[in-house]
C-alpha cells in the first residue's frame, strides 16, 4: 500500500490460466491478468463476460477448476478463504450496495475498521481516540457528515455506495475489487465516485468493473475488456476502443 | 465492587428504558410474589397461591429461554427451531440430579436405581448415570450438556454454510429425533414418563412453599443476569458482527469476519442458556418431561419471540410472559381452544404486528417524537432468512 512495500513484489495480483465452469458452461476460460502495485485498472466487458465470476474466484468466495491466482507474487489465494483473504488486505466492494443496513452509517465504518476480527477481541474492543478519529475522516472523505447516526437503510442509493466505499478504505486494503460503483448514480455523483477512486489509487492498487464508459473515461487509466471468460483487449480506453473485435462485441449484436 | 457492579449495569442499560422497566417488574415478581405466598395470610387479598407462584416462576423460565432464542434468531438471524432440546436437556441434567436424590424411598425402595429402572429389570445404573448424586456435577452437565450438543450441532452445520430455512429444518429434526429416543425405555432416562417423583432438592424439600419460593426467586435472578450477559453482547463489537451477519451475511466475510465462529459461539451460548432455563423449570414442575422435546415447544418459543418484537431482548421477555399466562388462562377456561388461539395469535403477528410488541411501543414512542427517525435503537425485523 505504500512505496516500500511495494517495491518487494512485481504483480499485487496475478492470474495465469484461470478456468471455472458451472455444469458445463465456462464462466472464465483461461483468464489471465496482471496487476501492478498501485495500478488503477478498469475492467468492462459485456453481460456475462465473467467479471463477477472472476471477482469471487479473487476473494475465495470461488475455487477455480483450474488456472494459479497470486496475490504479491506468491500467495496462493486458492488456498485461503473469503475472511482470510479480506485480512491479507483484498477489499471488495458489491454491485449491489451492500451496507449493513440497520447499523448507522458510523457502526459500518467501525465494523470495516481494520483491525483484528476473532471473536474474543470484538467481545472486549473498545474503540481508540486514534481510531475515533480516523472513522470521523473517512466520514468526511465520502461527505455523509450529517448522517454518521442515521441508518444505513435510511441513506439514498448513492450514499451507501459512498459509504461501502469508505468501508473499503477504512479496512486498509491493499488491492480494491470494486464493482460497478457507479451503478445507479447521478452524473454529478458518478464523476465524484470517478474523482474519489483516482484519489484512493493513488496508495492502492484499485480494480474498478464497469458499464458506464464516460465513467471509465474519467478514470483515464488501462482498460481490460473481457468477452466470453477471458481477455479480448487490453491498453488504453482509445486503443481498445478502436480495437475491431471490441467493437464487434459490444456493437455488433 | 458492589459500586462497579452498579455502574456496569447502569451503562448497559443506559438507553434500554423498557429493559429497565420490564427487568423491574421481573424482580418485583421474583421477590414480592415469594414473598406474599409465604407470609399473606390465608384469604387476604394479598394472598399469592403456591399454584400462582409456581406459575409465574414457570413462565420466568420461558423468558430466559425466549432471550436466549432472541439472541440468535433475532440478532443473528440464526431461526432455531430446536431450542426446546436444549431447554430439556437442561432439564433432565437437573431431573437425574433429583432423581438420585429419592435414593431408596421410591416405590421399590431401591437404594441403588431409580423406579423405572427397577421396572425394567435393570440390575445396575447405566455408567451414564454416574456423578449426577453430586450436585455440582449436575449443575456442570446443565452447562455441558446442550452445550456441547449444540458446539458440535453448529460446527457441522455452520462450516458446510448451512443457512436459513434449512437450518432450521435440521434444528428442528435435532429435537424430533432426540424427542423420539427420550421416549424409548431403553434410551435409560425413564422412557415416556420421563424422571418424576422427586423428592428434595440440596436437602429441601423440593415440593415447600419455601423451596418454591426460592426457586421463583432465583428463575427472576438468572432471567435478570442472562439479559445483562445478552446485552453486553449486543452492545459490544462482537453484537454488531452479529447484526451483520443477519443482515449481509456473505458482506460480512467481505470484510474479514470468519462468519462460521460467531454463529457458533452464539448459538453454543444460546443453547446453554436454554439448558439453564430448563434445570430451573424441572424442579418447579416436578419433572422431566420428554415432551419437552416435541417440535411444537420449539416452535413455541419462536411464537414466543414473534409476539414480544425480535431483536429488542426485551421484546422476547414480553413474548414469553403473555403467551405464558394467556396459555394458562386459556388452557383452564377453554382447554380445547388454546392450539388455535395460539396460531391465530401467530397469524396475526406475521400480518399486523411484524415487528411484534416491541415494534409497536418503539413506533408509538417515535411518533410522540422523543426520538428521531435514525434512533439507532430501533429494532430491525426482517423476514427470517
Amino acid at each position: 500500500m505504500n512505496a516500500e512495500a511495494a517495491e518487494n513484489f512485481q504483480s499485487v495480483l496475478y492470474l495465469n490460466g484461470v478456468t471455472k465452469s458451472f455444469d458445463g458452461f465456462k464462466a472464465i476460460n483461461n483468464l489471465s491478468l496482471d496487476i501492478a502495485p498501485g495500478e488503477l485498472r478498469a475492467i468492462i466487458g459485456p453481460n456475462g463476460a465473467g467479471k463477477s465470476t472472476m471477482m469471487d474466484i479473487i476473494t475465495g468466495k470461488t475455487k477455480p477448476d483450474k488456472g494459479e491466482v497470486r496475490f504479491k507474487d506468491n500467495i496462493d489465494l486458492t488456498r485461503h478463504d473469503e475472511a482470510d483473504i479480506a485480512n491479507m488486505g483484498i477489499g471488495r466492494k458489491f454491485q449491489k450496495p451492500t451496507v449493513i443496513e440497520s447499523l448507522t452509517v458510523w457502526d459500518n465504518l467501525d465494523l470495516a475498521l481494520v483491525g483484528n476480527r476473532g471473536i474474543w477481541q470484538t467481545l472486549v474492543f473498545k474503540l481508540s481516540a486514534n481510531q475515533s478519529q480516523r472513522i470521523e475522516e473517512i466520514i468526511t472523505l465520502i461527505g455523509l457528515q450529517e448522517k454518521k447516526d442515521a441508518l444505513a437503510k435510511n441513506l439514498s442509493h448513492g450514499q451507501k455506495q459512498w459509504l461501502e466505499i469508505g468501508m473499503l478504505i477504512i479496512q486498509e486494503p491493499e488491492v480494491l475489487l470494486v464493482d460497478e460503483p457507479a451503478g445507479g448514480m447521478t452524473d454529478y455523483e458518478t464523476m465524484e465516485t470517478a474523482k474519489l477512486l483516482k484519489d484512493i489509487a493513488k496508495n492502492h492498487s484499485v480494480i474498478v468493473v464497469e458499464h458506464d464508459m464516460d465513467f471509465v473515461r474519467a478514470l483515464e487509466c488501462k482498460v481490460t475488456v473481457l468477452h466470453e471468460g477471458s481477455v479480448l483487449a487490453e491498453g488504453s480506453l482509445q486503443k481498445v476502443s478502436d480495437d475491431p473485435r471490441v467493437i464487434e462485441v459490444y456493437l455488433g449484436r | 465492587m458492589k459500586l462497579l457492579q452498579q455502574t456496569f449495569i447502569v451503562k448497559l442499560l443506559q438507553n434500554d428504558d423498557y429493559g429497565r422497566y420490564i427487568l423491574g417488574f421481573v424482580m418485583i415478581i421474583g421477590t414480592v410474589i415469594p414473598l406474599l405466598n409465604i407470609f399473606a395470610p390465608e384469604g387476604s387479598v394479598f394472598e399469592v397461591t403456591t399454584f400462582t407462584m409456581t406459575l409465574l416462576g414457570k413462565i420466568l423460565c420461558f423468558a430466559i429461554l425466549a432471550l436466549a432464542l432472541d439472541l440468535v434468531w433475532g440478532y443473528c438471524g440464526i431461526l432455531s427451531l430446536g431450542h426446546g432440546a436444549f431447554f430439556a436437556l437442561g432439564g433432565y441434567a437437573m431431573g437425574m440430579y433429583l432423581m438420585r436424590q429419592i435414593g431408596d424411598r421410591g416405590v421399590y425402595g431401591n437404594p441403588e436405581l431409580p423406579d423405572f429402572m427397577v421396572f425394567l429389570n435393570w440390575d445396575a445404573l447405566p455408567w451414564y448415570w454416574y456423578g449426577f448424586d453430586s450436585f455440582g456435577f449436575a449443575l456442570l452437565m446443565v452447562f455441558l450438556a446442550p452445550g456441547i450438543l449444540a458446539f458440535v450441532f453448529g460446527w457441522m452445520a455452520f462450516r458446510s454454510r448451512v443457512t436459513g430455512v434449512y437450518f432450521s429444518i435440521i434444528t428442528q429434526a435435532l429435537t424430533f429425533a432426540l424427542m423420539q429416543a427420550f421416549f424409548m425405555n431403553k434410551f435409560g432416562f425413564g422412557g415416556n414418563n420421563g424422571l418424576t417423583d422427586f423428592k428434595d432438592i440440596l436437602g429441601f424439600n423440593i415440593q415447600s412453599d419455601a423451596t418454591r419460593s426460592v426457586l421463583v426467586f432465583l428463575a427472576s435472578s438468572v432471567l435478570c443476569l442472562t439479559y445483562f450477559g445478552c446485552k453486553y453482547i449486543v452492545n459490544s463489537k462482537f453484537g454488531k458482527v452479529l447484526v451483520s451477519i443477519r443482515d449481509a451475511e456473505s458482506r460480512t466475510r467481505f470484510l474479514g469476519y470468519r462468519v462460521e465462529h460467531y454463529k457458533l459461539l452464539v448459538f453454543t451460548f444460546s443453547a446453554v442458556i436454554a439448558g439453564v432455563a430448563g434445570a430451573l423449570y424441572v424442579p418447579m414442575v416436578g419433572a422431566a418431561n420428554p415432551s419437552e422435546f416435541s417440535p411444537i415447544n420449539s416452535i413455541g418459543i419462536v411464537i414466543w419471540v414473534a409476539l414480544g418484537g425480535r431483536g429488542t431482548l426485551y421484546g422476547a421477555i414480553i413474548g414469553a410472559l403473555v403467551i405464558g399466562y394467556a396459555k394458562s388462562y386459556f388452557t383452564t377456561t377453554f382447554p380445547d381452544l388454546w392450539l388455535y388461539i395460539l396460531g391465530g395469535l401467530f397469524v396475526l403477528t406475521t400480518m399486523y404486528l411484524p415487528e411484534g410488541i416491541a415494534g409497536k411501543i418503539e413506533q408509538f414512542r417515535r411518533s410522540r417524537g422523543s426520538k428521531t427517525d435514525d434512533d439507532p435503537s430501533e429494532p430491525v425485523m426482517e423476514v427470517a432468512k
